[in-house]
């Protein structure tokens, strides 16, 4: 499976000196399983270049998981040219809440007065599923989901391809009221869609002194992340949802922290950077 | 492809995280009615302590407290206020007296209401218990 990153970043887009290594792009994945059309991770701004290059490519069938609905995740949509073309074919996954559908919570977004367009006009065919907790296949790769510790209805994914599997929880705090390194872990948020995945891609938005001002915002420190990764025995882990306000330099102290709080060979851990290519 | 973990809802992890906090006695049972969690004030008002993975099935934990109305009359699963929303999926609200396992009798308030995931998704149900304080003895 192989796939690139096309943002990274938390909260709002945030370009500049001191992010361009790392990127100013908020949430987008693109993923390519073995015998499957594309599938995207979110639609933050990084999905608006991604969107230049399918059209170019001349993809019709592509595939989109939304973890949740918050801007950052979601504000790149109505720049992603594919969806203003009518042969396109989207699939969009996401959470429903207990009193909307995916399709009406989209388009609370993308309607007056925070888009210019409803919904409704968008000339590309669109299909909404739920994934609030299901698992389903596509061609050769095979999706669960599960709903995750975040404000709002929010999941996590897990994709596996032929043997491989890869985890992705952007917007995540297992921590919040639990013992990560004690609680049984049928009790963990997150821990059946992360275990033993060759490629674990978590939030890690905070330090731990900034997390003691951000308790319940739904986000991990690099304490948390690296006890999550021990315990769900992941292979490799992937930092991810940079906070916006945190500099190339600042990312790359966190990472080390990570590495020495799970004890592991410092080539398992590494920030997640626009541009770069996955493969698992 | 490995098999996949166990994992509970999320409803049911943020209650019991939610219960652990809190000061009042709270019992969380699974749809099937299981307890899977009590917290340290409702062990204090059973007289028995929780142990993970041991869970009570409602046969169990609606006759081992011997619970009984305000006349003393014994009252069985579908008239105990976390019966009736294990049974129908809806709040409840009663005063019974218990006799806790180390052999002391306590009349308590019992609010018990369903936790539904989604509309039609009842994943299980959560009772907040009450105790109602000593009458003063004169000594």
């Amino acid at each position: 499976m192989k796939g690139k990153i096309w943002g990274s970043r938390g909260s709002i887009a945030s370009p500049g000196q001191d992010t361009k290594r790392y990127g100013g792009n908020t949430s987008c994945i693109e993923l390519r399983p073995p015998g499957c059309d594309v599938v995207i991770l979110d639609a933050g701004t990084g999905i608006r270049e991604l969107g230049v290059r399918l059209v170019r490519e001349g993809a019709e069938r592509m595939f989109l998981l939304l973890t949740h609905l918050h801007v950052d995740h979601l504000e790149g949509l109505g720049m992603f040219e594919p969806i203003w073309r009518s042969q396109t074919e989207l699939h969009i996954w996401g959470p429903s809440s207990p009193v909307a559908s995916l399709e009406q919570r989209i388009a609370m977004y993308f309607s007056p007065p925070l888009f210019p367009v409803h919904l409704s006009e968008v000339p590309a065919t669109i299909e909404y599923h739920d994934a609030s907790e299901s698992e389903w296949q596509i061609d050769g790769a095979r999706f669960s989901s599960n709903a995750i510790i975040h404000p709002g209805p929010t999941v996590g994914y897990r994709i596996e391809s032929r043997g491989r599997s890869l985890a992705y929880l952007t917007d995540h705090e297992p921590a919040l009221g639990a013992d990560l390194d004690r609680d049984p872990s049928e009790w963990i948020s997150g821990f059946a869609i992360a275990h033993g995945a060759d490629l674990l891609i978590h939030d890690c938005q905070f330090t731990p002194n900034e997390y003691e001002h951000r308790v319940g915002w739904g986000h991990s420190t690099t304490e948390a992340v690296a006890r999550f990764a021990d315990r769900t025995e992941v292979d490799r882990l992937l930092l991810f949802h940079h906070d916006p306000m945190h500099s190339d330099e600042q990312l790359d102290q966190m990472r080390e922290d990570v590495v020495a709080r799970w004890g592991v060979d410092d080539d398992r851990c590494t920030v997640a950077a626009e541009g770069a290519k996955i493969v698992v | 492809m490995a098999e996949t973990p166990e994992q509970r809802n999320l409803v049911l992890i943020l209650a019991r995280a939610f219960a652990a906090q809190l000061a009042t006695a709270v019992f969380l049972v699974d749809a099937e009615g299981t307890t899977i969690y009590y917290n340290e004030a409702a062990e204090r008002l059973l007289g028995r302590r929780f142990i993970e993975g041991a869970g009570m099935p409602a046969e169990e934990w609606s006759t081992v407290f011997r619970p009984r109305d305000e006349e003393g009359r014994p009252k069985p699963l579908e008239s105990l206020a976390l019966g009736i929303t294990m049974l129908k999926r809806e709040p409840t609200h009663e005063v019974i007296t218990i006799t806790s396992v180390d052999g002391v009798d306590r009349t308590i308030e019992v609010a018990a209401f369903p936790l539904f995931a989604h509309t039609e998704d009842f994943v299980g149900a959560m009772a907040l218990f009450w105790q109602h304080p000593e009458p003063e003895r004169i000594s």
